[in-house]
């Protein structure tokens, strides 16, 4: 059987291999090249130009702003969606014999993250709208017309007011994650610490929390790369970037689109695609760092 | 990790997992119970309801809004934004089908999935069953390639990618977008599938080879028979992720002809901001929508483990 094993493994292997060989591995490695250069993307030559790419990037105001957006996101994405997703998952399962409609609410708190980000964005800028969007009419029903604005059409509201979408559409999943990691905690816990006469946020705090931690930590580091990505909300909410207030949501993606697609600077494009990839990988890192604990076998 | 759930049980048991261990947790109420703190219990089972409900109604209500609106007068969305229309208007669906292009689009995005999610199955599994099921050298180091695809992010060679896909005169072409797709699709599908072929059990395939077959029919009779329900599970995976993928048709199908729905639909957005057709574009929206609705009530269960599982990689 083992003789003629490689008459099976190659011709198996190469279409996996060349299609990604030649489709993601062989772009993301020009990626580095490019971004040393100056290439104006019609000609064959590309002036090396080192690092200068980078150098002008770190001092452009434009790219600085998107790149604070983003760190912005990197607090309100997280404290939002996860904190939030954490209370329902701790409504499903600390509750004793199980939550009423816990089925139904599942399906429906689950539901945005199927649909295309593109329909979501698209159908809160019409949630959005001060004259006839949805938030603002119910907010003039029950009668808190003083809280109106025009959302995102103000630069000042904008940027949370599509960070509230991520947020919305996402609780759902951490949620189903963080509802399996809770079940897996063997219920004997519990039952100890009720003898003990535990209160149900001490048993939240010592038991559920850090039997949990891995779970919370994988959840930080995947919704930290999700603040640090955002295109599709801002591009489809700011309407491509040509609504009034589309600059105040300018997030590092975005810019990095109309450096490449509008202004084709390709060179300082493939730069910020880099500066993305090391942001990510020092932001697992960090996180990691910062949440280590002692783990718990059970 | 202990959060990531193994594909093999992820998917041949898609069990309801929130009801069961509510099940057991039911022993653990009546241990309550018998410390006196019964209705405390109760309360707070009661008390849960409240904002369990009201997230309900937040998530709810904008996809119920957008089905109404769908419905109605371009008059009524603008001078009544709550209201119920006076008329059924099913003319909006016709015009977003066919004045605005949906109809297009959706028959591009079928014509490019038919490809790229045949592809992406055919292709992993494939690739999954040589390095889950034989010892080569470059074993690992190729399983561990495919996996450091799930940490790039795709920005980092979108730049490359478009002038690579230009060279070679895939730009504005269906099997083009298909093959990048199938490649940006192979790092999660190869991860879960490996993961599942490793839980089947080798006795069949060595059986049949004793019995003289190739090892290409012990794959194509046996193997992924066998292996239906991971197959099936990527297939329902990669069917939302292609179906609403947006960046890679945005950079690489420029041709508005050849548009895919997701980047038909903002492209529509972007227009009826000065048509002023917004009944159009919410029953646009709708559309779009009903396939992934659809696959969702179907396959709920399996479709929230394989997501949730596609996060946690870990």
């Amino acid at each position: 059987m083992h003789y003629h094993k490689y008459r099976l493994i190659i011709p198996f292997m190469l279409p996996a291999l060349i299609l990604y060989g030649v489709f993601v591995l062989y772009p993301y490695a020009r990626a580095f090249y490019i971004s040393l250069t100056n290439w104006s993307g019609v000609s064959a030559d590309m002036p090396f130009v080192g690092l200068d790419n980078y150098r002008d990037l770190l001092t452009d105001g434009r790219f600085l702003d998107a790149l604070l957006r983003n760190g912005q996101l990197l607090i309100a994405l997280p404290l939002g969606a996860i904190l939030l997703a954490l209370l329902f998952a701790a409504l499903f399962t600390q509750g004793g014999a199980g939550i009423l409609g816990s089925g139904f609410y599942r399906v429906v708190y689950f539901f945005p993250q199927v649909i295309s980000a593109v329909i979501v964005g698209i159908l809160f800028s019409y949630v959005y709208n001060p004259r006839y969007g949805l938030l603002n009419s119910t907010l003039e029903t029950i009668g808190l017309d003083s809280l109106t604005r025009v959302w995102i059409g103000d630069p000042s509201t904008i940027l949370w007011a599509i960070a509230f979408v991520f947020i919305w559409s996402a609780v759902g999943f951490y949620m189903v994650i963080f509802i399996a990691s809770m079940q897996s905690i063997p219920t004997s816990f519990y039952e100890a610490a009720v003898l003990d006469g535990a209160t149900r946020w001490r048993q939240f705090r010592d038991i559920t929390l850090p039997l949990m931690w891995e779970t919370i930590r994988t959840a930080l580091i995947y919704i930290g790369i999700q603040a640090l990505d955002m295109f599709v909300l801002v591009q489809v909410m700011t309407g491509g970037g040509s609504t009034s207030a589309s600059r105040n949501a300018e997030v590092v993606a975005v810019y990095m689109y109309i450096e490449a697609f509008d202004k084709s600077r390709w060179g300082s494009a493939a730069a910020v695609g880099v500066i993305l990839l090391l942001l990510t990988m020092l932001l697992s890192v960090v996180i990691m760092r910062v949440t280590r604990k002692e783990t718990y076998e059970y | 990790m202990a959060m990531n759930p193994t594909p093999s049980t992820s998917t041949a048991d898609p069990v309801d997992t929130a009801d069961e261990p509510a099940e057991r947790k039911a022993s653990g109420a009546q241990a309550v119970k018998s410390v006196g703190q019964g209705i405390g219990t109760r309360l707070y089972q009661l008390l849960a309801q409240i904002p369990l409900l009201l997230w309900s109604a937040m998530v709810i209500f904008p996809f119920l809004w957008m089905i109404v609106t769908s419905l109605k007068s371009d008059r009524e969305i603008l001078t009544d934004p709550f209201g119920w229309p006076a008329e059924f208007q099913w003319t909006n669906f016709e015009r977003a089908w066919n004045t605005a292009n949906i109809g297009t689009y959706f028959f591009n995005t079928i014509l490019v999935m038919a490809m790229s999610l045949t592809g992406t199955l055919l292709v992993s599994a494939m690739a999954a069953y040589a390095i889950s099921r034989f010892e080569f050298r470059g074993n690992r180091f190729i399983y561990l390639m495919f996996m450091a695809g799930l940490m790039f992010p795709v920005f980092l060679g979108l730049v490359p990618l478009y002038f690579l896909m230009d060279d070679l005169h895939l730009l504005n072409t269906y099997y083009g977008l298909a093959l990048v797709y199938i490649a940006y699709s192979l790092p999660f599908t190869i991860f879960f599938m490996v993961g599942f072929f490793k839980s089947l059990p080798s006795e069949v395939a060595e059986a049949g080879i004793m019995d003289g077959a190739s090892q290409f029919r012990v794959f194509f009779n046996i193997m992924l028979p066998m292996a239906k329900p991971g197959i099936i599970a990527m297939g329902i995976f990669n069917f939302l992720g292609q179906w609403n993928q947006f960046l890679l048709p945005l950079v690489l199908i420029q041709d508005e002809g050849k548009y895919v729905l997701s980047q038909g639909l903002n492209f529509l957005a972007i227009q009826q901001g000065y048509d002023n057709d917004y009944s159009a574009l919410f029953a646009a929206m709708v559309i779009v929508m009903i396939p992934t609705l659809l696959v969702y009530i179907v396959f709920q269960r399996r479709l929230e483990s394989g997501l949730t599982a596609g996060a946690l990689k870990g």
